[in-house]
């Protein structure tokens, strides 16, 4: 019979703590000044609201004109992009974002996951900080320096081994790749370290080893986290640019493998933005909110796993 | 038994083989860089201007203009991320809908690609205000980037500022202002400032948006609404127009090398610097 007092004390003792605190923002008397203070702090957190508003509104209104005019489907899934004689359908460029996204994730998620595992559970502390910060600067370095790389290093040894010009899916695959690790190492990690001590613990004294208690125990409680690091690693690669365009060659067709050249949703409006008018300009600023849907989507998901997460927490 | 520990060794062998492999990727971007960018770097490439579109010459405008970009979206960002994060940590209410609202739209803001942010900028400050491909229409679209990194580094410092320290500043009869001021936002620099580092490395960085905010001119920026052209835009036109590639190691060494330092001092310089802040 667990002894409920104690339970209640420090219930109490919480609550006291609770009403402390909203009472220290509400009721400390407030001069003119401090009310002047407050009103301009929330004035500066009101940009975010506006920034958020102004991007949307803006995109959408030079973006969806032209894609109600060309058809949703049509605009989505046609892939004759041709400027020149009014043609824009983004549909080869639509598969090309999901080929290099869904290439990276391919490898990427494994290799980044099973470092995850490895930092939280399995490496020597020395190690481990050895080789968060080595992730830590690969987080750091710019997606220009990647494709610099990329087509210095990946697409040269693509061409000489694979044949084809190198510029291709898989030397996209690959750059998206590293780009990707950081997000799913660092998230999953994460998820893995806020697994409760206990389910450890009462796994080992069941008998169960430390791997079996990795795959059957720790995974699992930290799944939400996981597909949290994923759908966000699936968003980075999805909304990335520079490291794309440089080394996949941006041919709007539709690819036929993955040594064939292939072109983003970004790669076509960084490359065309600089001289595109009129509905060329409105095609590229459609593209920009499919991305846009895209990514807000992806967002929406991340929250709905994150409140499961919780929820699962204090079940 | 026995089966169950080659199964453990082996698995144990693939978790280091995994760690290598990332260690090894990061070792051979940095060194294959550096190996090949050291030598084209040396007194004149760093202040000398570039010639013939970057085919010669040096790049001291672009690092000039990086400055600029990178100082002016701190300027605007700063304030108004700090700001934001005391209002969310100090004044909102936990069940705030505005608050949520602020902090939902954070997270949304950091998740937008930044070629997005580039169109953005493109059509509202370049067109729709007029200012034209220029350090302002730049350094205005990085400020928005940037702001959700500023906010969120800078709400964990001031949530980690001990309750006690306010406590003890309230009853001594300071204002709550007062005490923000003098004893939270103190306490919580450290945390502010490896924000604002990291920050700075995001914009050293940048490519996309700037491309099509800030244009790419390669001359020397006199004033805030002259196009410029950052290194990292420099090295990308260098490299995708082939226009000199020893130029372009040297430009990716200069960056990575900004970075490196960057994220050294995010990491232990600030460790040192406040060292028994924390």
């Amino acid at each position: 019979m667990p002894d409920y007092t104690i339970v209640e004390s420090v219930k109490n003792k919480f609550n006291i703590v609770c009403a402390w605190q909203e009472k220290y923002k509400d009721n400390i008397p407030k001069s003119n000044s401090e009310l002047w203070i407050e009103r301009v702090l929330i004035l500066s957190a009101g940009i975010f609201i506006l920034a958020i508003l102004l991007i949307t509104l803006f995109i959408f209104a030079k973006g969806i004109p032209l894609i109600a005019k060309t058809g949703i489907s049509e605009f989505l899934f046609n892939t004759e992009w041709n400027p020149l004689k009014g043609k824009f359908g983004i549909g080869s460029m639509f598969i090309g974002s999901l080929a290099v996204t869904f290439g990276a994730l391919l490898w990427a998620v494994p290799l980044g996951l099973i470092t995850a595992v490895f930092m939280a559970e399995v490496a020597p502390v020395k190690t481990r900080d050895i080789l968060g910060s080595f992730i830590e600067l690969l987080a750091g370095i710019p997606s220009v320096v990647y494709g610099f790389f990329g087509l210095i290093v990946v697409v040269p040894f693509i061409r000489e081994n694979f044949g084809g010009s190198g510029m291709s899916i898989l030397a996209g695959v690959f750059i998206l790749g590293i780009m990707i690790l950081p997000t799913i190492i660092n998230i999953s990690r994460d998820s893995i370290l806020a697994v409760p001590k206990e389910y450890k613990e009462n796994s080992l004294a069941l008998g169960a080893t430390h791997y079996q208690t990795i795959r059957r125990v720790i995974i699992p409680a930290a799944r939400s986290g996981i597909v949290t690091a994923v759908v966000l690693g699936m968003g980075r690669a999805i909304g990335e640019t520079m490291a794309v365009v440089m080394v996949t060659g941006n041919a709007a067709i539709v690819p036929d493998s993955i040594l064939s050249p292939v072109r983003t949703m970004t790669s076509n409006i960084v490359l065309e933005m600089g001289y595109a008018a009129g509905d060329h300009q409105a095609a590229l600023f459609g593209t920009g909110t499919v991305l846009f849907i895209f990514i807000v989507v992806l967002n929406l998901v991340v929250d709905i796993f994150a409140k499961a997460g919780i929820s699962n927490e204090n079940r | 038994m026995r089966t169950v520990n080659l199964r453990e060794k082996l698995l144990t062998g693939v978790f280091w083989l995994a760690a290598l492999a990332i260690a090894a990727i990061l070792m051979v971007i940095i060194g294959y860089v550096v190996l090949k960018g050291i030598s084209s770097v040396n007194f004149e490439f760093l202040f000398s201007p570039p010639a013939r579109a970057g085919k010669e010459g040096g790049i001291s405008t672009t690092i000039i203009s990086t400055l600029y970009l990178v100082l002016g979206s701190l300027v605007l960002a700063v304030p108004i991320g700090v700001a934001s994060a005391v209002y969310l940590e100090e004044y909102a209410h936990k069940n705030s809908r505005f608050a949520y609202l602020v902090n939902l739209t954070a997270e949304t803001l950091a998740g937008i690609p930044s070629i997005v942010f580039g169109l953005f900028g493109f059509v509202f400050f370049v067109i729709f205000l007029g200012w034209g491909w220029s350090i302002l229409s730049g350094a205005m679209t990085m400020a928005i980037m940037i702001l959700p990194t500023i906010t969120r580094t800078s709400q964990e410092a001031i949530l980690a500022v001990p309750r006690e320290y306010r406590e003890n500043s309230l009853a001594l009869g300071a204002g709550k202002w007062q005490t923000i001021r003098k004893i939270v936002l103190p306490s919580a620099l450290p945390g502010i400032a490896t924000g604002i580092i990291l920050s700075i490395g995001r914009a050293v960085g940048e490519t996309a948006a700037l491309l099509l905010t800030a244009g790419s001119s390669l001359g020397m920026p006199a004033s805030v609404t002259d196009p410029a052209r950052t290194m990292a835009v420099h090295l990308y036109i260098l490299a995708m127009e082939g226009i000199s590639m020893e130029r372009a190691f040297g430009t990716a060494f200069v960056i990575i090398l900004f970075i490196v330092i960057i994220n050294y001092a995010a990491h232990y310089g600030m460790k040192r610097l406040f060292p028994l802040k924390k």
